[in-house]
């Protein structure tokens, strides 16, 4: 069992309980994703509230909630709402349901446990934005999603939330096409994503544009949106944006789920407020992570998924929260915390990640479909016995042809993000850790 | 049976229906080729071809991108072991090679009497429940190496739920006529039209049932698509 937000008889030292869940409020109810569930908790109320206001009002609230995206890049969704060209018609909707940053784990429970809500943020982002069909890109992978949301999509078309006329409106009427992907991480930057939903290899697209929000799907200006940032849309609407922005840190606002995995006693999936809660807090206490197996200490940690670089135990109390945690050389990103402790083999670890994008390279780029298997095959021959003592340095030379100075954040020579992301676990290694690759290196 | 089978192409129709551009509906087909034969066989591509009106080229081109399209027969039980960094962690390593012991193959491998086809792969997105693993993509969590061993004796003694691979979501979406809102071609359509109108509440909700249909362009839209795409008859 996963657990899912804090136990309410162990409430936190400043925050209200009540405060701690929007997204994950029906986690612990099994029944929680059928629609008779999901309407006497409340449901599809934000959607009947947004649809008596004038739609850009609706954009208006989303952008007072400052709402971040949730997908990695923590762009705020308001103001990408807002990059659609005036007067170039239609508008699509594509939701960003292909979690694959190891580590990450929370777009597949929400879809899992609370699809309703999925599927109402999405009507309220076409109402808003007047974007008349949406496209739902689940994972290949993820089965139990796609039933889960197969079957609340049929719940909600036949009660009228969903399709021709929504909830009696004369106008108003989208539909959702569920669909689903077919196995490759590089589908999730949006870009592939869309490619991917036309049918083609999920190649990322040449920018600028540099959203879809101008260029997307077909061509036609396209919001992409994570599943966790259109989730939140219910609460936004039905309580207010600016009741969102009031949770949270002031540049972090609202909740956030964190997939605490690893070295940690008690790994789960917890929805805390944004950028109030600490490091050490959501690893160390017994509300959360519950802390390292006896007798170990920490050896680093993942802050935001595979891609982000390390932190250590002087960063245990930094805020979760984005701008802290992107000053201090890392970032958030799709809300995964991973904690290795001093049982770890770094040169091992730093392996398993680097072979990971390497796997996943779509081949596109040369730095990154060359670079990224290169990297692979030394810290293959170095955990092998076979490295060379000058490998550590070629090892930095080839990430540094992927992100030229490996620097944070990192510039790059490729067309997405991938081929850097392979350089933040070698740099953070490396410097951190030499003498552990020395020791294999004859 | 390599071609899509009547029920298929009907269901196929159903699928290719609810894109604007025909050839949207690639992947769901190709998942729908799978799940009839196992894998996408090539008699199957040129079906789908002729269905998007595509050529066989193309199908291929998009078919060999993706991970969990096989284009060769695996075993009826895919068993996919995680391999991501938090499964690393916690012993990911060691489930691989126990595996490889008990099925007999190697990862990447098919056991001889078809039932197994073992594979290490990256994230499935089950951190907190390191080790874990999929069969035909259904979770396994916190796998010890004696869960394993039961689990194959299971699958082995077909006493286990788990569909054949190819068949994914046993839950399919299903729009009926009158729920459907239509399609939104990319080159036919102007201003979202609940944006156009001077009351504030746009939605203009009027009591009205759900059931009622008013008139719509959108219904025409959805024909002047199926024409545009190429949808064969």
């Amino acid at each position: 069992m996963t657990t899912v937000a804090p136990a309410p008889q162990d409430p936190p030292q400043d925050i209200q309980p009540e405060d701690l869940q929007i997204v994950t409020s029906r986690f612990h109810n099994p029944q929680g994703h059928t629609l008779a569930a999901y309407i006497q908790s409340g449901g599809y109320s934000g959607l009947q509230r947004a649809l008596e206001m004038a739609p850009a009002k609706v954009h208006d609230e989303v952008r007072a909630a400052s709402l971040l995206g949730r997908g990695g890049a923590g762009f705020p969704a308001g103001v990408k709402w807002g990059f659609c060209p005036p007067q170039v018609w239609p508008r699509y909707l594509v939701v960003n349901g292909d979690e694959s940053e190891p580590g990450t784990y929370k777009d597949r429970l929400l879809m899992e446990r609370d699809p309703h809500q999925l599927i109402e943020g999405c009507m309220i982002a076409c109402y808003a934005l007047g974007l008349s069909q949406c496209f739902l890109y689940v994972r290949g992978e993820m089965a139990h999603a796609q039933e889960r949301l197969a079957a609340a999509l049929n719940e909600a078309y036949e009660a009228g939330y969903v399709g021709a006329n929504v909830c009696g409106s004369k106008h108003f009427s989208v539909d959702i096409t569920l669909h689903w992907g077919a196995g490759a991480y590089i589908v999730g930057e949006e870009t592939a994503l869309i490619e991917s939903l036309e049918g083609n290899r999920g190649m990322p697209r040449l920018k600028p544009p540099f959203f879809p929000a101008a260029i997307g799907l077909y061509g036609k200006p396209t919001i992409v949106n994570n599943v966790e940032t259109l989730s939140n849309l219910p609460w936004i609407i039905a309580n207010g944006g600016e009741a969102f922005a009031a949770m949270g840190a002031e540049s972090s606002t609202g909740t956030r789920v964190f997939a605490v995995s690893g070295h940690v006693v008690n790994p789960g999936v917890f929805e805390v407020p944004f950028g109030t809660t600490t490091f050490r807090d959501i690893i160390f206490s017994s509300r959360y992570g519950g802390g390292l197996r006896p007798d170990r200490s920490l050896k680093a940690f993942i802050p935001g998924g595979a891609s982000a670089p390390w932190f250590y135990e002087e960063h245990l109390d930094l805020h979760l929260e984005k701008t802290a945690v992107d000053k201090a050389g890392s970032m958030l990103g799709s809300g995964a915390i991973v904690v290795m402790d001093d049982t770890t083999n770094i040169v091992a670890a730093c392996h398993n990640l680097v072979r990971f994008f390497a796997r996943e390279s779509c081949g596109k780029c040369t730095p990154c479909r060359e670079g990224t298997s290169w990297l692979e095959k030394i810290l293959s021959r170095i955990l092998a016995g076979q490295g060379r003592p000058q490998d550590l340095d070629l090892l930095l030379d080839v990430c540094d042809n992927i992100s030229p100075g490996i620097k944070w954040p990192p510039r790059q020579t490729t067309i997405c993000p991938l081929g850097p992301s392979a350089v933040s676990p070698i740099a953070s290694a490396l410097q951190r850790f030499r003498s552990e690759f020395e020791a294999y290196t004859p | 049976m390599a071609r899509l089978g009547p029920a298929n192409i009907t269901l196929a129709k159903e699928i290719i229906s609810r894109y604007p551009v025909a050839r949207s509906a690639l992947i769901p087909l190709l998942h729908l080729a799978q799940e009839q034969d196992g894998y996408v066989t090539q008699e199957a591509m040129a079906h789908i071809a002729e269905l998007l009106g595509i050529t066989p080229a193309e199908v291929l081109g998009t078919c060999s991108f993706y991970e969990m399209l096989k284009q060769e027969p695996v075993g009826e039980y895919m068993v996919n072991i995680c391999h991501g960094i938090s499964c690393h962690l916690l012993g990911a390593s060691e489930l691989i090679g126990h595996a490889e012991k008990t099925l007999g193959i190697k990862a990447g491998g098919t056991t001889e009497d078809g039932k197994f086809t073992l594979e290490a792969v990256e994230c499935v997105a089950a951190c907190t429940e390191a080790p874990c693993l999929q069969v035909n993509y259904r979770y396994r969590n916190k796998v010890s190496l004696a869960d394993f061993d039961q689990l194959v004796e299971r699958l082995r003694a077909g006493t286990s739920s788990i569909a054949p691979h190819g068949k994914l979501a046993r839950t399919r979406q299903q729009i009926d006529d009158e729920r459907r809102a239509g399609v939104s071609p990319p080159d036919g359509a102007t201003q979202a039209p609940w944006l156009d109108t001077n009351s504030n509440s746009n939605g203009d909700i009027d009591n009205k049932t759900i059931d009622n249909k008013t008139a719509d362009n959108k219904t025409t839209d959805n024909k002047t698509a199926d024409n545009k795409t190429g949808v064969s008859p």
